[in-house]
Formats: structure tokens, sequence, C-alpha cells
């Protein structure tokens, strides 16, 4: 992949672009931003190419960096997204100034909202055009400034490398989320003599990683006493790390675990304590259990919304022991009766040192199983209809290692992939979660294919609708021949938005369906990928082998029953405890 | 592939209905209440102030997020301080306290924010304003100009401009004893203020200083 990366840039050069290199000996701005990444220990970045970056790029040329070019910026925010997602480390895009930027909107707010590590460096006009409505000048600082943890103007060939630096730094530092630096062409262009330092964050940034010990052990004390407690874990313990301190507290105290989203992989779904996903779209036992649990550890959660339902009848019994790393999240949406501002597994071994002892569950933990057993999910499928997805997703699902990576894109198709996987790894479930981008699938799983261990697969699960957002970055998967199994979920309609117009809008279903989308398969093979199709039961488990045997990218267009919907269900705002196992529920 | 149903319909399980119910709820701000009675917090106003380094872009960070998040703020006044590097914003908000403590929350994730407080009641907190009244009566706009310690910046055959300064109580009285008289134009600057006596308004870590 490397050599594709380097060949990609160079064939395009200019053939005395290696004289030129020679001839200019002096440091410039843009040599600065590479060397500042290098230190950083950045391995990949995710771009495309454009004026105002250009000098960037050219810098590029003489380094070790691995450059993907991306077919489009969403696509590089996206893919450095799901490679901070899966590796822990920062994720790197760039873009030019302009349309380049704006593009990588959506991939910055779709990190801020799952607090995903990334970098975006982006090309901006020359300082003396800033302001002059300057061909591609947008102000790429104030479009960010709502979506990113940071974002820095370079005013000089001589701060900017250390800009780039504070960037990764803060990216990567306490609750990771994305930063933007804006590079001016004249300040890429100009010259220095300062050389790269160290990630640092600056002065002003604080974070603690230990809370209180007397707060923690007050909460120690009301886990003791609980009855029927539950804990709820969320992306902060995936992202910190923290999953074997949970599994340790959960298991040696016989706690059940439910999690959120992006909390898939936080606890091993396939153990005799997990209860799976919460919320909307979450397990009937989860939601039981979250719903009349007299005392709730939440670690590393912001309550979405999506999570909690209406707050009104969100965990009404219970006592709630909020562990976060982001003291702002304390309290925002569900009061905490125990603040515990912290680092997710710093704060849990804390907790279990200062347990007195383990609160008496068998009662419960034999309840939430009963419940497990009541609401298991399921699905009817007759040999006389049409293909179900969920049983795609648990047939590939079981000719797949555990440590496969799963990336979606954003609507019903990502719900099954949820609800009928079984995780049982951290930084094996890589989505869309707060933003709810359509599109994240394709180029998520070319992030999370460079981030992943060679031997471990990548597969995406996407949607018709969501496929056809960003599937031109089939053309990276071909460029670099990334091993990637992409199954199109294709139900003809952008069906997460249909089940909701047959439930709430009278079935009118206006602008949903999709009946002129392509054939996937003939599709990617114009990419130059293989291209499958499964039609029914008895051609999946045969072309699933075929498609997962695949070295390079290959797309399985997989028709499934259009008429199935995503079940349980709390409708927006609804009543967790209150699930809707069918549309008559509702 | 074996175990695939093939003639059921829907999900397994209770109905709704027929599930267990919790005994609780909590309002619409995620606390938990007595069923019986609704508890929310009414809005109060309140004065917070964040020291700041002095650079690009943090007030619009600070402004942004307010709007963003819905915080009702009555003002918001920025300026220089005794250090050229650092600023110094403040707040008024009228917010009930989760919101308040919100505020104060997400202003401190703002990077170049050093220290975030809210202000006790006692705090030292000044607004300035300018007012511009018909001149038809000037003596009597003098006479309330010197009744509430102000100043006359401006007197000409039709308007004379005053300036005040107070608290917001002050302020807001002086401005309904010059209506008489048909206001012009104001132009008032929201509050700025310090903590009371030896009590600091910010805390710098050594490290800043």
């Amino acid at each position: 992949m490397s050599e594709h990366g380097a060949v990609t840039e160079s064939d395009d050069g200019d053939p005395d672009a290696d004289q030129q290199a020679e001839e200019s000996t002096a440091r410039t701005g843009a040599d600065s931003v590479v060397a500042s990444l290098e230190t950083a220990g950045v391995e990949t970045v995710f771009g495309v190419q454009g004026g105002a970056i250009m000098p960037v790029y050219d810098a590029l040329y003489d380094s070790e960096l691995e450059h993907v070019t991306m077919a489009h910026e969403q696509g590089a925010a996206h893919a450095a997204d799901a490679y901070g997602a899966v590796s822990g480390d920062p994720g790197v895009c760039m873009a030019t100034s302009g349309p380049g930027a704006t593009n990588l909107v959506t991939g910055l707010a779709d990190a801020d909202m799952d607090s995903e590590p990334v970098v975006a460096l982006t090309g901006q006009v020359p300082t003396e055009l800033v302001g002059n409505d300057a061909f591609q000048e947008t102000d790429t600082i104030g479009v960010t400034t709502p979506i990113t943890k940071s974002n820095y103007f370079a005013s000089s060939p001589d701060s900017v490398g250390e800009d780039v630096s504070t960037a990764f730094a803060l990216a990567n530092h306490g609750r990771q989320g994305p930063t933007v630096v804006d590079l001016p062409k004249d300040v890429t262009t100009g010259e220095t003599d300062v050389g790269p330092v160290e990630p640092e964050v600056p002065g002003t940034v604080d974070v603690q990683t230990r809370a209180d010990d007397e707060s923690v052990a007050a909460a120690a004390q009301t886990i003791v006493d609980a009855d029927e407690p539950v804990i709820l874990a969320g992306g902060g313990v995936v992202k910190g790390d923290a999953t074997e301190e949970l599994f340790a507290f959960a298991t040696e105290h016989e706690i059940p675990v439910v999690t959120t989203m992006p909390g898939i992989g936080a606890f091993p779904e396939d153990h005799d304590l997990a209860l799976e996903m919460a919320g909307m779209h979450g397990t009937g036992y989860a939601n039981m259990a979250i719903t009349l649990t007299d005392c709730l550890l939440a670690v590393g959660t912001r309550f979405d919304d999506r999570l909690t339902g209406g707050v009104d009848s969100f965990a009404p019994d219970a006592d709630v022991v909020h562990v976060d790393i982001d003291p702002a999240e304390i309290s925002k949406n569900v009061e905490a009766d125990h603040p515990l501002v912290g680092d997710a597994g710093t704060v849990l071994d804390q907790l279990d040192e200062a347990m007195p002892g383990s609160p008496a569950t068998d009662a419960w933990v034999r309840q939430c199983r009963e419940w497990r057993e009541e609401y298991r999910l399921d699905y009817s499928a007759p040999e006389d209809e049409p293909l179900k997805p969920q049983y795609v997703v648990e047939a590939v699902d079981e000719a797949t290692a555990d440590d496969t990576v799963v990336t979606t894109g954003v609507g019903q198709h990502q719900m099954w992939a949820c609800q009928f996987w079984t995780y049982t790894e951290p930084r094996t479930w890589v989505s869309s979660h707060g933003l709810g981008a359509m599109g994240y699938g394709l180029p998520s799983a070319i992030g999370a294919r460079v981030a992943a261990d060679d031997d471990q697969s990548v597969v995406c699960f996407d949607g018709d609708g969501s496929f056809l957002m960003t599937c031109q970055e089939l053309v990276v998967a071909v460029r670099e021949q990334m091993d990637i199994t992409v199954f199109v979920l294709n139900n003809e309609a952008i069906g997460m938005v249909r089940q909701w117009q047959d439930a709430f809008f009278d079935g009118r279903r206006m602008a949903s369906e999709y009946p002129w989308v392509p054939k996937f398969d003939t599709l990617a093979e114009a990419f130059g990928a293989d291209g499958f199709r499964i039609e029914g039961y008895d051609d999946a488990p045969g072309v699933i082998e075929e498609a997962l045997a695949t070295d390079g990218p290959a797309v399985v267009d997989v028709y499934i029953d259009p008429t199935e919907d995503v079940y349980p269900m709390v409708p927006s705002g609804g009543d967790n405890g209150q699930f809707a196992l069918t549309e008559a529920h509702l | 592939m074996s175990d695939r149903d093939t003639d059921r319909e829907g999900l397994p399980g209770p109905a709704p209905e027929d599930r267990p119910r919790p005994k609780g709820r909590r309002n619409s701000q995620g606390i938990r209440v007595d069923p019986e009675v609704e508890a929310e917090h009414p809005p109060r106003r309140t004065v917070i102030s964040a020291l700041v380094e002095h650079e690009p872009g943090v007030l619009a960070r600070a402004s942004g997020l307010f709007s963003r998040r819905q915080f009702n703020i009555e003002s918001l006044t920025v300026a220089d301080t005794q250090n050229d590097d650092w600023a110094r914003i403040t707040v008024v908000v009228e917010e009930p306290d989760p919101g308040i403590d919100q505020v104060e929350k997400q202003l401190e994730k703002v990077v170049p924010v050093i220290h975030v407080r809210e202000l006790e009641d006692d705090a030292v907190a000044r607004e300035l304003v300018v007012v511009k009244v018909d001149a038809d009566r000037p003596h009597e706009v003098h006479a309330i100009t010197e009744m509430y310690n102000g100043k006359t910046l401006d007197a000409g055959p039709r308007t004379i401009t005053v300036e005040l300064t107070g608290d917001e109580q002050k302020i807001n009285d002086a401005i309904d004893a010059y209506r008489q008289f048909g206001i012009r134009e104001i132009a008032r600057t929201g509050q700025t203020a310090l903590a009371r006596g030896e009590t600091k308004t910010a805390v710098v870590p050594d490290h800043l200083k």
C-alpha cells in the first residue's frame, strides 16, 4: 500500500520536481508541518490535493509519510476518524481551502460528536488575501469552530510546526476530538529555521484523571447498597482503553452491563452479564434493566437522547454514579448523584478499591437473564419470503473471526449490525453514532483497514442509500488493493426514513424509496472491485464465503426483504421500558 | 441457517402495558423528582467571569457556545487586563442552576480559557450607559443626572447626552427616570465585575503566571 500512495503522488508530478527539490535546501512552513506530523508519530495521511494545500503536498513528496489519496474530502475525514477509532491515535486528514475544507465538515462534526481523535490540515488563501473573498476562500476557522475541540489559524512559518503539534496533542488529550490547523499558502511557502516540537497541550488545559477519593468512597457505598445495579458502558470506556478494568469490576461484583452504541465492544456481548445495547433500538432486556435499575454506574457516556429516550422516564429509580473525563458531561442531561470526574480506567480501579464488598445481585442477575430470554432478539425468516437482513449479519459474523472490524453507514442496516453481530472486542465496532452521517461506511472501512492489523478482517455493512453517498471511495480501495468486504443491505429505500413514514406519517413515503438504485455488484466491477450478489437464502452462505475470501475490495449487493423494519424501538422521546416490539406498540 | 424461525410475527416478549414499571420519574432537567411535586429549578441571574488568554477566536468560541447551547445571555463584555496576554470575559446569564453549571463547564473547556467562576452576590459589578434624550427640559435632565451621579457628555439645543455608571438596578432606574424627557438612543456596555476584597476573581495556575 505504501508504494501505491507514493506512486499516486509522483505520477502526476512535474518531471523536474526532483531537480527543484534538490535546488531548494531551505526549510519551509510546509516542511515544518510535515516534520511535526512525523515527530508526532503519524504514519498515514488521508487527503485530497488542491491549490492552497499544494505546498504541504509538495513537502510530503520527500517524506516517509504514507498518503492515501481519497476521492472526496468527506471520505478523507471519515477515514481519519475511523483510523482514530480503530488505532486510538489521531487520524490525520488534509484538504485544500474553500470546498476542500467545507467537504471535511461532515467528517469533523462526526468526529466531534463521537470524540474521535482527528487532526485536519486545511489549505488557506495567502494571508494578504484572507477576508477578500478570494478564490476558494472560506472562513475555515469560523466554519469549524463549533465542531472542533480547538482550531488554529497558522500565522507564521516559524510557529506553524508548533500549531500542528499542539493540534495533534489536543486531539489526543483527555476526551479526544477533532482539531483543525488552517494553513495560509504564504505560511507554508515561507522559509523558517524552526524545527519540529513534541506535541504538547497548552498550559491552560488541565484534565483531571483521578476522581477525588471521598466521592469515590460514597459512590462505592451506593453501589454496594444497591439491589439492582447496572453498569452503562459508553464510548469513553473504549476510547479510554478501560475495557479490562470494566470487565474486572463487572465480573467481580456481578453487575449486569448495558452499553450505549459507541460503547459496543466495551464488554463482550457473549458474556453472561452482557445485556448489550440500550436505547432507541437497543435490546428489550437492556432497556428493561436500565429502566428498573436502582443504581446506574454510567462510565464515559453523555446520555444522548437516542439512549435515554425521554429523560423523565430514564432510569427514574436509579442513583446515578457518573464517571466521565469531561466535567461538562456530568449532570448535563441526567443528574449525577455521584459525579466522578476522571479517566474511565483509573476511576473504575479507584471504585474497585473503595468497594466495601459487593452488592447482593443474585436475584437481579437472574431477573436480567429472564428478560434476556423473554425479549430475545429474534426474527422470523420464512423460506418463501425475501432474505432477512438480520440473517445476513449473523451469517457474516459466523463466517469471520472475533477481531473483525465492522464499520457501517447510518440507518436500518446499522441497527441490524448493532443488534445481530456479537461484539466481543473493543475497537471492532466503527460507526457514525452521534452525528448519524449516512455515507460513513465505506470511507470508514478504508480508514479502519489502514489502522487494523494485517490479519484482521474489515467488513462494512452499508445500506443502499448510505452507500450511494460515498461509493466513489471504492476507487481508493481498488487502487490500494485494500481487503475490505462491503455488504450493501439493499432494500431500495432509505429504510429508516421509510420505517418512520410508515409508523408516524401515515405511510406517506415521500422521497424515501430508491427503486432506481444501480446494481451495486456491477458498479463495484466498474471500479475494478469484485462484485457479488445475494438474492436469497440459497446463495447467501456460498457468496458470503466467496466475498470474504476475496483479497482486494469486494462489494456484495444483498437483496433483502424491503418490508423488514427495525425492532425493538423506543420512539423519539419515549419511555425506554415501553419499547415497541412491533409497529402496533408504537 | 438451521435455527431460523420460519413462521413467527414480530419479536417475543410481553407487550408494553404488561411490563413492570419504575416508581419514580425525572423532570425535564434529568433530575429525579417526587412524582407528586414538579421540582424544576427556576432561572436566576448571575455573573460569570472568565480569564482567558488573549488570542484570536477566543471570544468567538465563547459566544458561539452560548448561542449553540441556547444559554440565556443578558450581556457579555470582554477587554484587556493588567496582563497584556490575558483578557477578562464577564457574562451575565439568566439560567436555572444546571444551566449556570453548564455555562461554567463549557466555558472551562474552551482551550484558551484559564479560569472560570460564578461571582458571589457581593461582587463589585458595574455597567456604563450612555443615554441621549430630548433637550426640551434641560434643567430637569440635569437634575436627574446629578441625582444618579451621572455626567453630561454633550448638551445641544435639541439633545442632551449623559453618562451613568452603576449596578444594573441603578442603571435601570435612571433610564426609567429619563423616559419622561423622551429617550432617543441608549448604549449600554453590559456588566463588568470583580470579586470583592481579597477574593480572587480568577485563579491563575503558577505555570501560566
